[in-house]
Formats: structure tokens, C-alpha cells, sequence
């Protein structure tokens, strides 16, 4: 479908990292049915570094690429580097997405955050990158941050 | 890949009949009908044909039928003039929550313009309680305007009923007909309707085409204003080709009504029957009793609509949902709202279209595409019957 670039496609059709990892270090959701998507991810954590990570979405194709490619992306990498994931990252590995279905991205990069927020809060651990962020946050702060994309 | 188009309301394909009278008129009938030499008076010839074919459809006489663009045009000059005219003797104008966007906004825009508008509900099936619109008639109302069939789950409304009601009361009755045409018998005398809104390429006619059924006797001033084509109602040249096409298309529909319907209704249920046997969690939205034959309108629980668009468009499906994310503006199925739906669930929804051209073998096909295609976003998504939403 023109809709969507082949890269997009594939990590639809084909989705890396679906399902979800028992007793995982960290869970985070984000998103609901009702607003037509949610994403859950858990993630396991070892040295600070994100060994393994699994999501399910609820969502578009564009909801589940994005799903996709971003926990790909954050596999291998420390926490903080995670941490440093924002939506243009992974609009940019998927190689753009059309305007109106960019709020997609942000699902993955909150689901992300709210996983990492769990395994904190769980070890008592601290991440500069979590400072000022709450996995509660209402839709408000989502369209500021569109706003900035 | 194997092609099957289950879009039938957004549009139809033109029939080679069709095409074929259409033809001559791109080439050597090529006249402007408002001429006066012979080849001219050729296409005013084939315009006026076309007129009493397409009146023919709907039991109306061809002075009643007024060529226009399209079904959004013909719905904006019924509600817009309409509206304008009254004005000075009332502002109130009944609709419903579930019309097609043509008439919506034009409703709309007359709210701009200092008139009230009354939205109507529709019930689970998606039906008008006549009752419910006749208390909101007031001393102010000058229009009412409820679609004959709904285009999204195909709910036809109790338009004789709204007419009488219409009549008792003084006030003109318009009914946006355009999913219904070709679908359903329709008698304009016998309904006593004042305008009607159709359009040719739902019914295997050309895109660009549609009219406007003006009921003898009735004012209603021009919304395009010009020439004095179509008796001085509605300026600028002929869509002649269009028209040409749109008459043939109704011909062909008025001597295969019944058993057009007969055939997609037929395949229609055996569709649901198919998906309700085989794919759990799924919901048929809308009644079934007063529904166009070739209407399945479905939720499949747990799943986003586009994504299972997409997944069936990749196995050459064509169909089309109410999800949010499939609409340019984000928002959710107005209809499936009005009839109750919950928001999640209307993301879940497909609408597939059956028409002339399809086979039980189509059905099948697209069943099992169906079925592991929903198979798969299940397993992929974050919600399910186990863990609830």
C-alpha cells in the first residue's frame, strides 16, 4: 500500500520482538483501546543494559511498526542510552511515517520510558533520562510534544 | 494476486453497457446540448433520455430530475436552498446523528448562518423513531432531512413515515438516496418525499454524475447559477458522457432490481453466517431487518481496523473501516457512535460492500483471508479476551 514506505510494511507484516517476558524486569504501557491504540512492553535489564524486550499492540500498522522497530532499537543498549530514544528516532529508522500517523511513534517512546520507570522503581535505581517523567501524564503533554516533532 | 472488491457503497465499477453507450459521446456526439445543429441536438437528444431513464428508476416524472455533480452537490442545493428560502418564515431544520457528510456539514454550515438544527437519534439498529422526530417539529421548522439508507451499516430508514409526518406539518422532506438507489424500490410518488439526492457511480455509472429528484410544484431556488441548462435549474454544460452513463446505469439497475437483490443479499448472509461460525468475538452492528442487501458492517473484538485493513489489502481485499485511524481527521465512525457502539470496538469495525460482480468463491476467499488475518493481529495485540481491554 502507497500509504506506507516498504520499511514500514515489513515491520508490520513482520514484527520483531512480539509477545510478552515472564517476570520481566520492567512492564510499561502506554496508550488505550479506546483512543485506538496501546502498547505494552516488558523489558529485561542486566548490567544497565537491556538484554531482552517484547511488546504487544493494540493499534494501526503504523502503531505496531513503530512497536516494532523500537524495541529492536533499544535492545543491546544501556538503559540511559535508552532513555535517549525520542519519537524522531524512531521516525527516522522507520523512515518517516505520513504526517497524520506520527502520534504512532509516540506511543513506543512513552511505552519505553514507562517500562524503564517500572525496573527503577522496582531496584530503587536512578536515570537521569526518567527526571520529570510521569507514566501517568495525560494526552495534554502528547500534543505538546507532536507539536515539537 | 487474486483481486476482490467488497467497497460496493464507495463506488461500483462502470458496466460495460454503460461504457459502451457512454463511448460516442467523448468522440463524435461530442455536441453541447444548449447548441442548435444537429449534432448538438443529438446529445440534448441523449441528456433527455438519460433523464427519463434515471426518473424511470425512481417513479418520478422526468421534469422532477435535475443533473448535478454529484450526490454531495444534489444534497447541498435540497438543504442549503431549502434552508435560504424559508428563512424569513423559520430557522429549525431536523436531521439525523448518522447522515452522510454531505448533508452533516452542509447542516452544519447552516448553523453558521442562524439556523437551529435538530440531530436525531437513531436507535441500536440505527433506525429513526418517526415519533421522536415529530416532537421536535416546532413552529420554526422548514426542513427535515433523513437519509433513505445509511452508507455505513446500512440501516434504511422509515422514510414513508417521516414523509406523512413531513406532509402533516407543512414542512419539505429531503432524503439522501444515494446508497439506496439501485438497492431498494424506490417510488417517489408513493413515498411522497420532496427531493430526493442520487448518484450514478453507486450504481455502476460513472463518477462525476449525480441528481437531484425536485418534486412538481416545489420551489427551489438555484444553488449554481449561469445557463439555463436543466430548465433553468442548474447552470453549466452538461456532464454529457456522465449523464449518458448515469441513464444507462439506471436502466440496467430498474431490470435487474430484484434479482440484484436477491443475489447480494444472499451472499451478504452467507458472509456473516461464514465469519460468525469461524472467527470468535465478532459483532455484526446494525439491524438486520431493515438493512441493504449487500451490507455486513463488523467489529472484530481486540483488533484495530486499519491494521486489518491493511493486512487484507495486502491479499488483494478491498473493504473499508470506521477505525479512527483510517480517517484524515482521527476521529472514530460518527454512526457506529450514534448507535452505541463503544470507542474501542468501533476502532475493530470493517464494512464490507457486496455488489454485482461478486462470486461465493470471492466470499470464501476473503473469509479465510480474514479469519488469519485477524488471527495474527490477535496474537499481536495488547488486548484479548483473556486479559479483557
Amino acid at each position: 500500500m502507497a500509504m506506507y514506505n516498504d520499511k514500514v510494511m515489513d515491520h508490520f507484516m513482520n514484527p520483531r520482538n512480539v509477545g510478552e517476558i515472564e517476570n520481566a524486569d520492567g512492564k510499561g504501557v502506554y496508550g488505550s483501546p479506546v483512543c485506538g491504540d496501546m502498547m505494552k512492553i516488558s523489558i529485561n535489564v542486566e548490567n544497565d543494559v537491556i538484554t531482552d524486550a517484547k511488546f504487544k499492540t493494540f493499534g494501526c500498522g503504523s502503531a505496531i511498526a513503530s512497536s516494532s522497530v523500537a524495541t529492536d532499537m533499544i535492545i543491546g543498549k544501556s538503559v540511559e542510552e535508552a532513555l535517549k530514544i525520542t519519537n524522531k528516532n524512531i521516525l527516522n529508522e522507520l523512515g518517516g511515517l505520513p504526517a497524520i500517523k506520527i502520534h504512532c511513534s509516540v506511543l513506543a517512546d512513552r511505552a519505553i520510558r514507562s517500562a524503564i520507570y517500572d525496573y527503577a522503581q522496582k531496584t530503587g535505581k536512578h536515570y537521569a533520562g526518567l527526571e520529570g517523567f510521569d507514566p501517568n501524564e495525560d494526552d495534554d503533554n502528547e500534543t505538546a510534544d507532536q507539536k515539537q516533532i | 494476486m487474486r483481486q476482490v472488491y467488497l467497497d460496493y457503497s464507495a463506488t461500483t465499477p462502470v458496466k460495460e453497457e454503460v461504457l459502451k453507450e457512454m463511448l460516442p459521446y467523448f468522440t463524435k456526439k461530442f455536441g453541447n446540448p444548449s447548441s442548435l445543429y444537429s449534432i448538438a441536438q443529438e446529445s440534448k437528444i441523449a441528456v433527455e433520455e438519460a433523464r427519463e431513464r434515471v426518473a424511470s428508476l425512481i417513479g418520478a416524472n422526468p421534469g422532477e430530475v435535475f443533473f448535478t455533480s454529484s450526490g454531495t452537490e444534489s444534497d447541498n442545493w435540497a438543504v442549503i436552498e431549502t434552508a435560504r428560502l424559508k428563512k424569513s418564515r423559520g430557522n429549525h431544520i431536523i436531521t439525523t446523528k448518522i447522515e452522510h457528510h454531505a448533508l452533516l456539514h452542509s447542516c452544519k454550515y447552516l448553523e453558521t448562518q442562524g439556523f437551529d438544527v435538530t440531530w436525531l437519534d437513531v436507535d441500536r439498529d440505527g433506525r429513526v423513531e418517526p415519533g421522536d422526530l415529530e416532537a421536535a417539529v416546532t413552529d420554526k421548522t422548514v426542513l427535515i432531512s433523513v437519509m433513505f439508507a445509511n452508507n455505513e451499516i446500512g440501516t434504511i430508514e422509515p422514510v414513508r413515515e417521516i414523509a406523512e409526518i413531513a406532509k402533516k406539518h407543512k414542512i419539505t422532506f429531503h432524503t439522501d438516496a444515494v446508497q439506496a438507489l439501485g438497492n431498494v424500490p424506490i417510488d417517489v410518488h408513493d413515498l411522497g418525499v420532496d427531493m430526493i439526492s442520487v448518484s450514478s457511480h453507486k450504481i455502476y455509472g460513472p463518477k462525476g454524475v449525480g441528481a437531484l429528484y425536485i418534486r412538481k410544484g416545489l420551489t427551489l431556488p438555484n444553488l449554481l447559477h449561469g445557463g439555463a441548462q436543466e430548465n433553468r435549474k442548474r447552470a453549466g454544460t452538461e456532464n454529457l458522457t456522465g449523464i449518458v452513463g448515469f441513464g444507462k446505469a439506471a436502466q440496467l439497475a430498474g431490470l435487474s432490481l430484484s434479482e440484484h437483490i436477491a443475489k447480494t443479499a444472499s451472499l451478504r448472509n452467507y458472509f456473516i453466517g461464514e465469519v460468525t461460525a469461524r472467527i470468535p468475538d465478532v459483532h455484526v452492528n446494525g439491524g438486520m431487518e431493515h438493512r441493504l442487501p449487500g451490507n455486513a458492517n463488523i467489529t472484530f473484538e481486540y483488533v484495530e481496523g486499519e491494521a486489518l485493513l491493511l493486512l487484507l489489502d495486502m491479499k488483494g481485499i478491498a473493504i473499508s473501516t470506521g477505525s479512527a485511524c483510517s480517517s484524515a481527521s482521527l476521529t472514530p465512525s460518527h454512526v457506529l457512535t450514534a448507535i452505541g457502539v463503544p470507542m474501542e470496538k468501533i476502532h475493530g469495525s470493517l464494512r464490507f460492500t457486496i455488489g454485482d460482480f461478486t462470486t461465493k468463491d470471492d466470499i470464501d476467499y476473503t473469509v479465510n483471508e480474514l479469519e488469519k488475518s485477524v488471527t495474527k493481529l490477535r496474537n499481536i495485540s495488547s488486548v484479548s479476551k483473556e486479559k479483557g481491554w
